[in-house]
């Protein structure tokens, strides 16, 4: 029998390589480890969003690419504001021009004018990153570039990022998109800039309307927690398992 | 045993011991698993920091009552108390430091972004005072008539 | 103040109707290249293999040939990666920093561990040549001769004994090379298979089948490849021998050989036939589970991709090139065509996969139209436009050429290979 040694060490090396993934599933991805690592920490962030304040003046959207250097006229978008017009036909219109940055003024889209007397329920819908406990977007990374922080906030390392666009693929939300100067990926990042030094996300600041709310889940006596566990609130996309941490209250069912 | 055919296999190995190299030279020494496990914790210990040392744009109302005392008290007693200053008149940075003037933005679509009516049943946007935009003193600044600091007449 | 700024894809993405505001077609035309390439490395090395593992005698001269070939097409596999990439230059970091919770991380270490083993099975094979490429060329005058001597030296990595038992030696270890190589090739595509299927978000490509499904289209891809490069190179070897009036006696001038051709496109048949199957078998689980995605997904496959998918894949990709196959009378002029058809199946097959995984949008309220850039006018559309896929499609070949010179596949003029 000639050559085992040689023959051995690359089965061993190409089949450690294949195991790797189907094994991981098992071991990455306990709940019992995410349990623990929250358990070390004093902060648990979630956004609460409540559509029956919002009136969708878009200040939000506006704040949000002032405070985070988002280029202004570029159509992407670390947060969005979406309309629904329910109209007497039984069709739903949806839509978020330039993600709500200028608020809503007229009954257009795409470029026809919807009669308000055909309206028969309407509301806006504020969007951006959830901030999921299980991120799919950070499983898929190939390189290590994106992360969740111990308060749960997800994060892009600009620095490391080679924007294969593997986790903007992977965002059941769209919340991902590419930075149109720092090309690498980009997100909400919670104003993670902000919240360390004690204060409030730009967007949850310019709402006049108390839409947009962040609670600490670690902290019982923060109202936005009371009313996460006490009320009656919901979630983007439940299906897919990312444990989304942003909570809705008033979100309809046809809510895409 | 012809051990020639082993050549590759030392071949092999210098180009994994280079990668690993390669590794060692160009990869942060903070990079590693910090937090939760693997799959949400792999990643660039000092990336964190840079993230908190991302400058702040918005001050808030309590940094504009310093100087503009007379314009956030007038606000303050206004429908429009709950409206941050900024939300109009464009983060502050580090005014006046940095920025002298910040825009007194009085065109008619910033306000039309709340106060447009569109006919909405059940939105919240119906307790809100509104205007057919075609319809109301076509093409003029709403500040030439409302004081957007204290806007009831 | 303005900024000079680009939106990735919003330069070839039309919306229509709802579209969340971030989305775009990010993967694009070097995404689609990127799996048939390495496909077509995956499917070369195995048809390699049927021959050195499976004793397929027939295939000896494809055998050598796809094995090169595949040689030839691994840089290119890598190619449209780079395209792509935002930041290019942070290209090495998965191997650098492997995410293993990422197919694509995976990627990184097979393609490293596939290529070695290409390597090392081809420095098997083509051993004895180098050694006696180096006495032969000791004759010869001239610096590109001395330059030839160094490189074959070079890559004897000292091993020059050229024995009975050595060449036994060497015949062994490139079988087993051969055989660790096809399991590596099969994760190779499987993991390209793996990339796609295990995006739950995206309502087209979240499936277990996926990875199957690109493993049998490569084999297939691989094997067409191979089959329409060997028909071409000797075909056109033939017509130029008679057209100078070549000394050899007729039997001799050799086109392509029709047992070789036969064996190969009886298992190119076989994986067609299995890898339809499976697609239509995903086709129908969609429609008959008809989950919350299925009625955009439909309103996709039969509306606006309707000619992509059941003209241009199916029919043109699959049941014109079985039926070419299939019917009696088989010439290697239609095995030609066949294996042709074939190809712009498979490429039709990852261009319905990738486009038309994001010709709807995420919300499944809206729709994204590919228009692919063909006149570049900056560095984005040049990378990722119609210019960047015909670089990636003539690179394999360049390569080749500059291969053949020092590792030569095809025909009798290869003394001293296996």
């Amino acid at each position: 029998m000639t050559c085992s040694r040689r023959d051995f060490l690359k089965d061993a090396v190409s089949t450690t390589a294949a195991s790797i993934l189907p094994l991981s599933a098992f071991v990455l991805l306990s709940t019992e480890e995410a349990k623990a690592a929250v358990a070390n920490s004093d902060a648990r962030y979630a956004f609460l969003i409540d559509t029956n304040r919002c009136v969708g003046c878009g200040m939000c959207v506006k704040a949000c690419k002032n405070e985070n250097e988002v280029p202004y006229d570029a159509p992407v978008t670390r947060m969005w504001v979406e309309r629904y017009i329910f109209t007497k036909d039984g069709e739903i219109h949806i839509d978020s021009p330039m993600g709500g940055r200028d608020g809503f003024t007229d009954n257009e889209m795409y470029g026809e004018e919807i009669d308000p007397d055909d309206i028969v329920k309407a509301f806006f819908v504020p969007k951006g990153c959830n901030h999921c406990d299980n991120p799919p977007c950070v499983q898929v990374c190939p390189v290590g570039a994106t992360y969740q922080t111990k308060e749960g906030v997800v994060l892009v390392d600009r620095e490391w990022c080679m924007g294969c666009a593997y986790c903007i693929m992977a965002c059941p939300f769209g919340a991902r998109y590419f930075h149109p100067v720092e090309k690498v990926a980009d997100k909400c990042t919670f104003c993670y800039h902000r919240i360390s030094k004690g204060l409030q996300p730009a967007c949850v600041q310019s709402c006049a309307f108390g839409a947009r709310r962040i609670a600490n889940l670690k902290d019982p006596d923060d109202p936005a927690t009371i009313i996460i566990t006490t009320e009656r609130v919901a979630v983007l996309k439940d299906l897919y398992g990312t444990k989304p941490h942003a909570f809705y209250l008033g979100l309809d069912h046809d809510v895409r | 045993m012809k051990w020639h055919v082993l050549h590759p296999l030392w071949v092999t190995i210098g180009v994994i011991g280079l990668i690993i190299l390669g590794g060692r030279l160009l990869v942060p020494d903070d990079f590693g698993v910090h937090g939760r496990n693997f799959t949400y914790g792999y990643h660039r210990l000092g990336s964190i920091q840079d993230w908190k040392d991302f400058p702040v744009k918005y001050q808030g109302r309590d940094s504009c009552v310093q100087c503009h005392e007379e314009n956030v008290r007038l606000n303050s007693a206004s429908v429009h108390s709950a409206i941050e200053c900024e939300n109009c008149h464009g983060p502050a940075v580090n005014h006046p430091g940095g920025v002298q003037s910040l825009t007194v933005d009085t065109s008619r679509e910033l306000c039309l972004r709340c106060h447009a009516q569109l006919g909405y049943p059940n939105s919240n946007r119906g307790s809100i005072p509104a205007i057919e935009d075609r319809r109301h003193r076509r093409r003029r600044d709403c500040s030439t008539c409302h004081d957007p600091h204290s806007p009831k007449e | 103040m303005p900024e000079e700024y680009v939106v990735h894809g919003a330069e070839w993405t039309v919306k229509q109707l709802f579209v969340y505001p971030n989305e775009y077609i990010y993967w694009s035309i070097q995404i689609v290249m990127y799996p048939f390439m390495t496909g077509l490395v995956a499917g070369a090395f195995v048809l390699s293999a049927m021959y050195h593992v499976f004793g397929q005698k027939d295939l000896k001269e494809l055998a050598r040939f796809s094995l090169v070939f595949s040689l030839a097409l691994l840089p290119v596999a890598a190619l449209p990666l780079l395209l792509h990439l935002q930041q290019p230059t942070r290209a090495l970091e998965p191997l650098l920093t492997p995410h293993f919770t990422s197919a694509i991380a995976a990627f990184g270490i097979v393609i490293t561990i596939y290529g070695l083993i290409v390597l090392t099975e081809i420095w098997f094979v083509y051993r004895e040549y180098f050694v006696t490429q180096i006495e032969v060329l000791k004759n010869e005058t001239g610096v590109l001769n001395a330059l030839r001597r160094v490189v074959y030296r070079t890559l004897t990595i000292g091993a020059t004994d050229v024995s009975d038992a050595a060449i036994r030696a060497d015949h062994t270890a490139a079988k087993i090379m051969a055989a660790v190589g096809i399991p590596t090739a099969c994760f190779l595509h499987g993991y390209a298979g793996f990339i796609f299927g295990s995006v739950k978000a995206n309502a087209l490509w979240m499936s277990p089948l996926m990875p199957v499904i690109f493993i049998l289209s490569a084999v297939v891809s691989g094997i067409a490849l191979c089959m329409l490069t060997y028909i071409v190179i000797m075909e056109s070897k033939a017509f130029w021998q008679r057209r100078q009036g070549s000394t050899l006696e007729a039997h001799e001038i050799r086109g392509a050989e029709k047992d070789v051709i036969n064996k190969a496109a009886r298992f190119l048949v076989i994986f067609l036939i299995l890898a339809i199957s499976l697609e239509i078998l995903d086709l129908i689980f969609r429609g008959y589970t008809a989950m919350k995605s299925w009625d955009i997904l439909r309103s996709v496959m039969y509306g606006k991709d309707f000619m992509n998918i059941f003209v241009l894949q199916y029919t043109f990709g699959n049941l014109i090139p079985l039926a070419l196959l299939l019917l009696p009378g088989r010439t290697i002029k239609r095995t030609a065509l066949a294996v042709l058809f074939v190809l712009f199946g498979v490429f039709m097959m990852r261009w319905n996969v990738v486009i038309g995984g994001q010709a709807f949008s995420l919300s499944f309220s809206g729709y994204m139209h590919y228009e692919i850039p063909i006149i570049p006018h900056s560095m984005e559309t040049l990378k990722e436009g119609v210019v960047g896929a015909l670089a990636v499609i003539a690179a394999p070949f360049l390569i080749l050429w500059v291969l053949n010179a020092f590792l030569p596949s095809l025909g009798r003029e290869v003394e001293g290979t296996k």
